[in-house]
């Protein structure tokens, strides 16, 4: 499933360090065209020149692509139809590591592999296993979100936002500060734990950022919980369940995955915190021991096109052009009034390092914090 | 041969105490009042989770939750996998510990005692620590099988399953059944499989249930090693639809509960004819 | 009185088999035979090798390694120093205590009163429940805690109108002893599980032969009943404490981490960091249980002794 790459894209750790330490034995063997191995389109002859020799091809192997998640059964229709390639989808609710594994395990089989769609964790820590490429549309990412030789790049993600079930609270707060109301007592959790579950962790991130805290500094976050505790407004252990069942009528979770509550619970609404911006994303690769490299590099041509973004956009992701896309007014206006009203302003991405040091400050005083022994 | 396959072999059962009925029956307030807390303790939770997990979108009773349950992406391929695994574990720990504990039984007596403090060390040792180990441990071509589960599952199995064989065994006369088999002209294995397995059905039929138990309600491991056991599947697809998951946790927990009731059912109605048959 | 019982007297023979080895005189004899005797028995030792003793080693390993694999006592004085682990172990210590002396106590009882029970299905579905829910645990078991003895919830409810409240007399789901009250729900069924074989060995006659000789029920109980039954309910209770200690799924999905158990630690560094080049604390976390875990095996060793005296 697709959550579970967000689940997992934390929890990588165990066999990612084995993986990395396994170096490929050399590029592709077949460069029939340049296209295989081009860096960009225009590397080898131009869009045309893509499209000819991908259809030449004509397959692409994608992997853990849910055809009901982020709008990928549309995507890969599309696709399959507008340039007449095959599209082969193997295991579609596996891991991020399952695409790991498959693209280590079958290195050199037909049936590989091209794309991959992974937590970037695990893009990061299989640097090796990934060719470069830099899509026409490069510049539009922002430089936190790519790897600048192309290696990986994000493609959609969301921002921490607030749920909220109406028919229990009359009022929905809208910032972090506003939880600290004492009409909330007893309604406030956050999806999981966060020493270990991407969600809250991102939850505690932003709440810090709401608080005087920064990308070097999660700690106002883990007092903001710590006081929301002590208040009697916080209540451990938060999860959809939870959300759904009463218990927890307030939820900090992804607002592309709150929608999963919605659809239980149609009196269920999601607002992005007003005093706090904090978004993350999943990457796209391709791996360089891809079959079929150049329907892979036309793949990602496809995906970043404002077509590509606003599929996804669609299946209520948030494409990472995004802010792109409305600028130049080529963004699909209804899909784009689905989403919860995003914080204006530009975005701003942790590093990897601060991600480090911010989780281990988490692991580290997250339990004391909140329960003060 | 019939009299060793007598009422008293100690037995996944709980013990039986004869209705005594030339006394007078005394009213048990106390064994009454602990059944009934019991019960209400180990039931209402399920009623609770039911209760949340059958509801449509307006929150009113609903059996949709169920009905969708065969079309929810992942699910088959978790539960054909859990079941894989939970059959191959089975195989290779009653393979691997039904030949040796007889074998302790008869000719190592002493042998017993360590075998009982490595035993207990599965239970104890914790499962997070164990399959990091065994991840650090173990070669890729076995790290990227999800059998690896099964061979893990086995030392996690072995605690019960030698509880199980150990009371069955110690209730038979190992030596004397063996030897009788062996002075008739049967070879090892004709005795271990039609003399032995056959008065150890109820140990068997525990271990089995145990080990079954274990391997469809495992965790921690399945989800470090990142394989979607039908119990990860559940957590994971509860950020999905939380009344689908809670639904199927539930059916589970249920239909494994009567799976297993059913197989040592059987099995007692089964032994029962036999006997009658023997009596005859 | 030896009875085959799970968690008894290792070396109780009841079939009589006495393995003394008779001939043996001359010592390198003894031993090529003991080596002969020994070889059905290797494939279990090889397994347990590689499935028990080999990770048990890597993981202990590893708790001595930096992050570039050279040797180091940095992770251990970490651990030592950082009053996070020691509270974690604190609370590891702690419920796994609650969780096994109580449920102990209740697992025993409920296995006695359902031994006396005339209704032989009950005791079938009991022993098959059992087995399930000794297994069960994680997200689902601490949603369903949650929504029956949640703030709103069912069971609260109902108290709540008879003016019982427990959330109002200090009863709180998410804190340690509320993790404790949810732990019962497979610990009590482990017990049940693993002492039921040494109820077995409770025979009914016995008891008859007390009550005919005179004895009260008191006497039977603390001539016979306890001293037969108190290895394995030590034994049980022992094996309880260690699956109190290494479970962690569900006190994380019931507390969101806000209550710090060393697996939940251990989980932490291990899953949850992938950069950071922590994993080492998350071993030497592992350590420390493994260490944690054979005192408490000594502990339980001479608590055995102790006992077996005393019941003499």
């Amino acid at each position: 499933m697709f959550v579970n790459k967000l689940k997992v894209s934390v929890a990588a750790g165990l066999l990612s360090a084995a993986l990395v330490g396994v170096s490929l034995s050399g590029g592709s063997a077949s460069a029939a065209t340049s296209c295989n191995t081009a860096k960009s389109a225009a590397a080898c002859g131009g869009m045309s020149a893509l499209i000819k020799a991908a259809k030449k091809e004509g397959v692409l192997n994608v992997i853990t692509l849910p055809a009901n998640w982020a709008n990928y059964g549309a995507i890969i229709s599309d696709f399959s139809k507008k340039y007449g390639i095959k599209i082969v989808s193997e295991n579609p609710d596996g891991s991020s590591q399952d695409e790991i594994n498959a693209v280590e395990q079958d290195k050199g089989r037909s049936s590989a592999p091209d794309v991959l769609d992974v937590g970037t964790s695990y893009a990061t820590s299989n640097l090796n296993l990934l060719a470069p490429y830099k899509v026409a549309t490069w510049s539009d990412i922002p430089a936190a979100l790519k790897d600048p030789q192309g290696r990986w790049f994000d493609d959609y993600g969301g921002y921490v936002s607030i749920g909220c079930n109406t028919k229990i609270v009359t009022t929905c707060p809208t910032s972090f500060a506003q939880l600290t109301n004492p009409p909330y007592k007893n309604e406030v959790g956050i999806n999981g734990d966060p020493t270990e579950a991407s969600a809250a962790f991102s939850a505690v991130f932003a709440a810090a950022l709401a608080n005087g805290g920064s990308f070097d500094n999660i700690q106002p976050g883990i007092q903001f919980f710590a006081t929301l505790n002590k208040d009697g407004n916080y209540v451990p252990g938060g999860s959809a369940a939870t959300a759904e069942s009463g218990t927890t009528p307030i939820l900090i979770w992804w607002d592309y995955l709150q929608d999963s509550i919605k659809q239980a619970l149609p009196t269920w609404t999601v607002n992005i915190p007003t005093d706090a911006s904090y978004a993350a994303y999943y990457s796209q690769a391709i791996s360089a021991t891809a079959p079929h490299p150049a329907a892979a590099r036309l793949w990602e041509e496809y995906l970043y096109s404002t077509t590509g973004q606003n599929l996804w956009l669609q299946g209520n992701a948030r494409p990472v052009e995004l802010p792109t896309l409305v600028k130049n007014g080529t963004v699909n206006k209804t899909w784009l009034a689905e989403l919860p009203a995003a914080p204006a302003g530009t975005v701003t991405y942790p590093t990897l390092a601060q991600l480090a040091t911010a989780k281990n400050t988490v692991a580290a005083n997250w339990a004391s914090a909140i329960s003060g022994s | 041969m019939a009299s060793v396959v007598a009422d008293n072999i100690v037995d996944f059962e709980l013990p039986m105490v004869p209705l005594d009925l030339t006394k007078r029956r005394r009213i048990h307030w106390g064994r009454g009042l602990i059944l009934w807390l019991a019960a209400a303790y180990f039931i209402i939770p399920i009623y609770a989770a039911l209760k949340f997990s059958l509801q449509d979108i307006s929150g009113k009773f609903s059996l949709s939750p169920i009905t969708a349950i065969p079309s929810q992406p992942g699910l088959a391929a978790a539960f054909f996998l859990s079941m894989r695994l939970a059959f191959v574990t089975l195989a290779i720990v009653l393979f691997l510990m039904v030949p040796t504990m007889i074998y302790v039984h008869m000719k190592m007596p002493r042998f017993r005692r360590f075998m009982e403090v490595v035993t207990i060390l599965p239970i104890v040792i914790p499962p997070i620590v164990l399959i990091l180990g065994v991840l650090e441990a173990a070669p890729l071509w076995l790290k990227s099988s999800p059998y690896l589960l099964s061979l893990v599952y086995v030392v996690l199995a072995m605690p019960f399953v030698y509880r199980s064989l150990d009371s069955g065994l110690g209730a038979l006369d190992v030596k004397t059944l063996v030897e009788a088999a062996r002075s008739l002209g049967s070879g090892w294995i004709s005795t271990i499989w039609r003399v032995l397995v056959p008065n150890l059905r109820s140990a068997l039929l525990s271990a089995t249930v145990l080990t079954l138990a274990l391997v469809l309600g495992e965790f921690t491991m399945a989800s470090l090693d990142l394989w979607e056991t039908l119990p990860v599947w559940i957590v994971d697809f509860d950020q999905t639809n939380a009344h689908i998951s809670t639904a199927v946790a539930m059916l589970s927990l249920l239909g494994t509960w009567a799976l297993l009731t059913l197989i040592v059912s059987i099995d007692r109605s089964n032994s029962r004819r036999r006997r009658r048959i023997r009596a005859s | 009185m030896k009875i085959p019982s799970p968690l008894s007297d290792g070396t109780s023979t009841p079939s009589g088999v006495d393995d003394k080895d008779r001939g043996g005189r001359h010592i390198t004899g003894t031993l090529v035979r003991s080596l002969r005797t020994s070889v059905p028995v290797l494939p279990f030792l090889a397994y347990i090798t590689l499935g028990l003793l080999v990770p048990t080693l890597v993981i202990i390993n590893l708790a001595f390694r930096s992050d570039r694999g050279a040797l180091t006592l940095s992770n251990i004085s970490t651990i030592v120093h950082g009053g996070e682990y020691l509270t974690g172990f604190e609370n590891s210590i702690k419920l796994a205590l609650a969780t096994s002396i109580i449920p102990a106590v209740l697992g025993t009882m409920l296995a006695y009163a359902i031994a006396q029970s005339r209704f032989e299905f009950l005791k079938r579905l009991v022993a098959t429940a059992s087995g399930v829910l000794a297994n069960f645990g994680g997200v689902n078991l601490a949603f369903m805690f949650v929504a029956t003895f949640g703030a709103n919830a069912i069971v609260t409810s109902w108290l709540a109108r008879l003016g019982l409240n427990p959330w109002s007399h200090g009863f709180d789901l998410y804190k340690l002893w509320g993790v404790a009250f949810v732990y019962f729900y497979f610990q009590v069924p482990l017990m049940v599980l693993i002492i039921t074989p040494a109820l077995n060995g409770l025979r009914p006659a016995w008891r008859e032969a007390a009550e005919n000789l005179g004895a009260s029920r008191w006497r039977y109980w603390r001539h016979v009943g306890v001293p037969v039954l108190m290895p394995s309910v030590l034994g049980s209770t022992f094996l309880l404490f260690g699956s109190g200690l290494s479970a962690y799924a569900t006190t994380e999905a019931l507390t969101g981490g806000t209550i710090a158990i060393t697996p939940i630690q251990i989980g932490a560094y291990l899953q949850g960091n992938v950069i950071s080049g922590e994993e080492h604390i998350g071993y030497a976390l592992g350590f420390g249980m493994i260490v944690l875990l054979l005192i408490s095996i000594l502990g339980y060793v001479l608590l055995r002794a102790r006992s077996s005296k005393w019941l003499q």
